[in-house]
């Protein structure tokens, strides 16, 4: 099966927020949750680098780990989802997440999705497949449709690259040898120079 | 477990407690469409909502999301922002936009969407959007019938036009039409009796189009966003494109990736900059002394091409006597760019041929902005640059159609296809029309107010007032201005005032006006600017994704937009506006002539098809509606660098057919996807510099030596054609009895057979000619293009080698000033310099995108970026508010950004925000429930008086100001 991953080429990121409206209009996500952002370091300075960050559906999901009603689980595909039926927004799972990909709803704890919100790698929830209750709660599911995160088909510059890390590694592997010497991605200084 | 139905209201939404409060009163579509007998005011609509709005409540009962087991419609649009085009797959369930998908088969975008146009379906929601017609009532908006408002506007201009002529009403027209509605815009001015009729490309690529068609021949983007995968440099002056243009980076990056270098010059480290190889800070306004301290080095160092020069340009001479001034120490005097970055660059240019050469508004917006774009084209013409695939001007226009409408002439100083003003140009249009030419010139105020020579010149024949100007139309002396009497009545359809300068006096002038018409799909700021009681209109045209038509982009390409949705609320589509006031006026049936009306509805294909009978000039004739949506259905057939169509029915045509597309469409020409490339024949895409200005000046021939497009009969220069010319050659037997008939005493331009064209392009030759660029216009204030100080600048001692120029006393019927405002030194009260620019998430003034949830939430304040040692010297925190204050009075209160994006002594605002007056939020004075998610102060408040001396455009990148906390 498949391992889904993302992977943001920084050297082509130029934060336009394509991959962020583009989630928003997909799933209708309310004012005030982000399933995705772009964080951009070094803003306005020389290096200014920016990065679109989203759930990275880890293998070893750190929010599945912690979660106390053990609300996650991780489709063959490799995608991290979440039952909203049984989470109960404690927000540990925020506590636990390296990326702050958990999201709450702002005007009330159980506002407009209810529970925690994140990214679904456009791939619903544990409702049917393509169904009116799926779409409620967790936005679209375009893995069952065939297609993939709208987020990434969408990028501006295609830099957000998502589906089978198999292919998405291939992707970046070429374009990194077309640009010549090491990876540029950004954080390759700080952990290989010196 | 507890879930709520998800809301489709967007009350989940909100910056403020101000906001919260709105969309809690606002009557969201889906409410309004149940509750369809009431208004938000309590009084009766059942009259005003028509059985097309009944039946879409069924539709839309449930919302906008897709629903399981629906039959879904894919249906192809393209995105309504900028300029790039990018294809937009729009899914429609039931009448209603439920999904969007990537248009993977678009060879502009290749799927890609920036943040707006990844958002456009929000334009189905539509909650904020103004709607239904409303007018003022003791100051109230109140609601009024589509029939009742035309009728009482349409009373009103009629008694203005008796009492104060024609020019008295200001038709104000918009880059949003779509080429269809830019056409039959024109039209409607004409036909009402004005060329007081303009539209925002005056303040925004107006600089350009002057510099570059009188410098080559056309006004346009030479090559393409696709081209620029094979260049080996780019140059961006002026240009954000990270932010402005975000798709078009697609192809930049992967040109970059292919190995050119990128190098940025721009008074702000922008998001473009962050990606380029070499960036340049310059002083914001020095772009020629850039130019040319560039092509110092250039010429220092024997970098030309002279082969080229000699060949293809006319000038070059003067040009070198001007650059030779600009030595390194001068240059970085006046630009404040050292030596070494300024020869790195130019060395960087001369060593990566052919590099491409892309400008925007921070190089247009100027009182100079007419001698930067020429100066921008002098230094691709000394390199050689022009007419190859990976060099060109890519100049990057605005709007999604503001090409198209530039095109259309949706100006005041020409008639669509840039034929002008003369009695030859309306003759031409007239027939094109099928109306008497006497018929339009009485329609006009026949007395003269303006001496050209010696002769007395009536208003029909006289540029009309820039949209750039509009205010003084209303609030100068009636004496001081070339017509009868000043503005009284304005109709801004599809304009956002807040892209316009000198904030404080358009409130006057709205104030002053006897009436104000107010046509867009969202109240706009317009809406809450002025303090009247009355005499003033709102009206709800409908968006471009509610009708279809054509819409060029900016590399010339067309594309045609199928309509995704009916139009919502009680919108209408501007075509049918259009019509429906030119039937008040009376002048319908001469209005569309040819163009069959279902209703109230003119057919967009027949229009389409009535421009392509009379636009010979820039070859806006071969592209029928028929041609362009083939070129929709078999778009992935194109290739994506060249963008020609590898095999299918299209097979070697051009995407979009991009102008020139010479001849009639039986003729087949594939369109021109290089401008002045002469290694194609022109019947291929082939071209070369066009005979505009004359064969000789001075003795020396302005004709091309020994260039000349592949496949050319005439092996050397040639002027442009007419019927004598091919009688003279021996081509006139070329042409059918037909096109004879037509062609008898015509040109190339006027020739409305299309003959002319076909056999002149069958010898292998190109219409217009085959000339020399000029690098001198000595039609033009500035031949040479020179460097001249802003007229507010804080450089003093710049000001004596670099003044600005002498007030004039009528350019475009207005006294305009220069040497009267730059003589006064604001310097010490005003230290720093003021320039503005975009953000991605927003385009334009904003009023749509800012009313869109999905974008209104990634930029909720306005700011203003000012540099750390700025904000340490005015005492200013981040985040904190300040008072940012114009020597003319207009001030902005807005947040503190502390950034060293821009430099020490520049301070930078972005432009889109409105709905704020001096630190006052205006929501009260939107109409229930229609105010933007997202206002702020307008930036363009803080700037001042300043045009360019051939356009008029609007001097809006460099001011003076101050700063205080607020």
């Amino acid at each position: 099966m498949a391992k889904m991953k993302f992977l943001c080429d920084a050297e082509r990121c130029i934060e336009c927020n394509g991959c962020v409206t583009a989630c928003k209009n997909e799933h209708e996500v309310p004012w005030g949750v982000n399933r995705r952002r772009v964080v951009t370091l070094g803003d306005g300075e020389p290096g200014e680098k920016s990065i679109s960050v989203a759930c990275m559906h880890c293998t070893d999901a750190p929010c599945q780990a912690v979660c106390p009603v053990d609300c996650f689980y991780t489709t063959s595909d490799g995608i991290v989802l979440h039952d909203k039926n049984l989470c109960i927004g404690c927000g540990y799972c925020f506590y636990a997440c390296p990326f702050g990909a958990p999201q709450y709803p702002q005007d009330t704890a159980f506002g407009v999705r209810g529970k925690m919100d994140k990214c679904t790698f456009c791939a619903g929830g544990p409702e049917d497949d393509l169904s009116d209750a799926e779409y409620e709660k967790y936005g679209r599911n375009r893995i069952a449709e065939g297609t993939l995160p709208l987020c990434a088909e969408m990028c501006s510059t295609k830099a957000l690259i998502a589906g089978d890390g198999d292919e998405v590694a291939d992707i970046y592997r070429e374009r990194v040898l077309r640009r010549g010497g090491r990876p540029q991605t950004w954080g390759w200084d700080t952990a290989y120079k010196a | 477990m507890k879930l709520r139905k998800k809301s489709s209201g967007v009350s989940a939404g909100g910056t403020s407690d101000v906001n919260n409060r709105l969309s809690g009163q606002a009557l969201n579509r889906r409410g309004f469409l149940r509750n369809s007998g009431l208004t938000a005011g309590g009084a009766a609509l059942a009259v005003t909502a028509g059985p097309a709005m009944l039946q879409k409540a069924t539709a839309a009962e449930g919302g906008n999301s897709p629903k399981a087991g629906v039959e879904t419609q894919k249906v192809h649009s393209v995105c309504t922002h900028c300029s790039v085009g990018c294809g937009v797959i729009a899914e429609v369930q039931n009448g209603v936009w439920t999904g969007q998908e990537p248009d993977y088969d678009s060879p502009l975008n290749l799927g890609a969407h920036c943040a707006k146009g990844a958002s456009v379906r929000e334009h189905g929601h539509g909650e904020r959007r103004l709607k239904y017609p409303m007018k003022l009532v003791g100051g109230k908006w109140t609601q009024v019938s589509w029939d009742d408002a035309i009728n009482e506007i349409g009373d009103k201009m009629l008694e203005l036009r008796e009492q104060y002529s024609p020019d008295s009403v200001y038709w104000l027209g918009s880059a949003k039409f779509n080429n269809e509605q830019a056409y039959l815009f024109r039209k409607f001015a004409a036909m009402w009796g004005t060329n007081n009729v303009d539209h925002q490309a005056r303040i925004c690529h107006s600089t350009t189009v002057a510099g570059v068609a009188n410098t080559w021949g056309y006004g346009a983007m030479t090559n393409s966003y696709n081209d620029m995968h094979n260049s080996k440099a780019m140059f961006f002056i002026g240009s954000n494109a990270a932010e402005a243009h975000p798709v078009a980076m697609q192809h930049i990056l992967r040109g970059k990736e292919n190995g050119a270098k990128l190098i940025v010059v721009d008074p702000r480290f922008t998001r473009t900059a962050a990606h380029a190889d070499q960036f340049v800070q310059i002083r914001p306004g020095s772009d020629v002394g850039v130019i040319w301290g560039l092509l110092w080095h250039v010429f220092e160092n024997g970098w030309e091409d002279k082969e080229f020069i000699n060949q293809r340009v006319y000038g070059m001479d003067e040009i070198k006597a001007e650059v030779a001034k600009w030595n390194p120490a001068e240059c970085e005097r006046v630009t404040g760019v050292p030596e070494d970055q300024m020869k790195q660059v130019a060395q960087t240019m001369a060593e990566n041929r052919p590099g491409t050469i892309v400008w925007c508004m921070g190089g247009t917006q100027h009182t100079i902005g007419n001698n930067n774009t020429r100066a921008y084209c002098v230094m691709q013409l000394a390199l050689g640059n022009m007419g190859v695939s990976g060099g060109g001007a890519n100049i990057f226009r605005g709007h999604d159609n503001v090409q198209g409408a530039t095109d259309m002439c949706v100006l005041s100083h020409s008639l669509p296809g840039y034929f002008g003003l003369s009695d030859g140009a309306w003759k031409h249009w007239s027939a094109v029309w099928g109306v008497e030419h006497e018929w339009i010139k009485n329609r006009f105020d026949p007395d003269a107010y303006e001496t050209v020579g010696d002769k007395q010149v009536p208003p029909i024949n006289r540029p009309g007032m820039p949209v750039s100007r509009w205010i003084d139309g209303v609030l100068e002396d009636a004496d001081n201005i070339a017509q009868k009497d000043t503005v009284k009545a304005m109709v801004m359809w599809g304009h956002a005032p807040n892209s316009q300068t000198r904030g404080p006096e358009m409130k006057q002038a709205m104030e002053k006006l006897e009436l104000l018409v107010v046509i867009d799909p969202y109240p706009t700021h317009s809406a809450v600017i002025p303090d009247r009681q009355e005499g003033m209109y709102l009206l709800p045209a409908c968006t471009q994704f509610e009708t279809s038509g054509s819409v060029t982009a900016s590399n010339r390409s067309l594309q045609w937009r199928d309509r995704v949705i009916e139009p919502l609320f009680e919108s209408q589509p501007d075509h049918v506006i259009m019509y429906r006031f030119a039937k008040k006026f009376g002048f319908d049936e001469h209005l569309t002539q040819n163009i069959a009306v279902n209703g109230d509805e003119p057919v967009i294909e027949d229009i389409t098809r009535e421009f392509n009978k009379g636009m010979w000039t820039i070859g806006y004739t071969g592209q029928s509606p028929e041609r362009i949506k083939e070129h929709m259905k078999y778009r992935h057939t194109f290739n994506t660098t060249t963008l020609q169509a590898e095999g299918g029915p299209l097979d070697g045509e051009y995407y979009g057919l991009p102008w020139p597309c010479w001849g009639t469409p039986e003729m087949k020409h594939p369109g021109t996807p290089l401008l002045y490339d002469t290694s194609k024949p022109v019947a291929e895409g082939g071209l070369n510099f066009r005979a505009r200005f004359g064969t000789e000046r001075d003795g020396e021939t302005l004709l091309a030596e020994g260039s000349y497009s592949v496949g050319s009969e005439i092996q050397d220069g040639y002027p442009e054609f007419n019927a004598d010319i091919l009688k003279n050659l021996g081509w006139w037997d070329d042409l059918t009895d037909d096109e004879k008939a037509l062609a008898e005493g015509k040109n190339w331009k006027t020739d409305r057979s299309g003959g002319i064209q076909r056999v002149v392009i069958d010898h292998g030759c190109a219409p217009f000619g085959n000339a020399k660029a000029r690098a001198v216009v000595w039609t033009f204030p500035d031949p040479v293009p020179i460097h001249r100080e802003p007229l507010y600048t804080n450089r003093r001692d710049l000001v004596a080698d670099y003044p600005t120029y002498e007030d004039r006393k009528s350019h475009y019927r207005l006294p305009t000033r220069y040497g009267s405002i730059q003589a006064t030194d604001h310097s010490a009260e005003f230290p720093l310099i003021h320039t503005s620019g975009r953000l991605v998430e927003y385009e334009g003034g904003g009023d749509e995108s800012r009313s869109n949830p999905w974008l209104a939430e990634l930029q909720q304040d306005m700011f203003v970026e000012i540099n750390p040692a700025d904000a340490n010297t005015y005492g200013v925190k981040d985040e904190q508010m300040v008072w940012v204050e114009s020597p003319e009075g207009g001030k902005i209160k807005v947040k503190a950004m502390v950034t060293s994006r821009v430099a020490r002594g520049v301070v930078f605002t972005p432009f889109h925000f409105a709905g704020h007056a001096e630190g006052v939020d205006l929501i009260d004075k939107y109409p229930a429930g229609a105010a933007p998610y997202v206002r702020g102060e307008p930036a363009n408040n803080a700037f001042t008086y300043g045009y360019d001396s051939v356009t008029q455009m609007q001097e809006s990148k460099c001011t003076l100001c101050k700063l205080t906390t607020a």
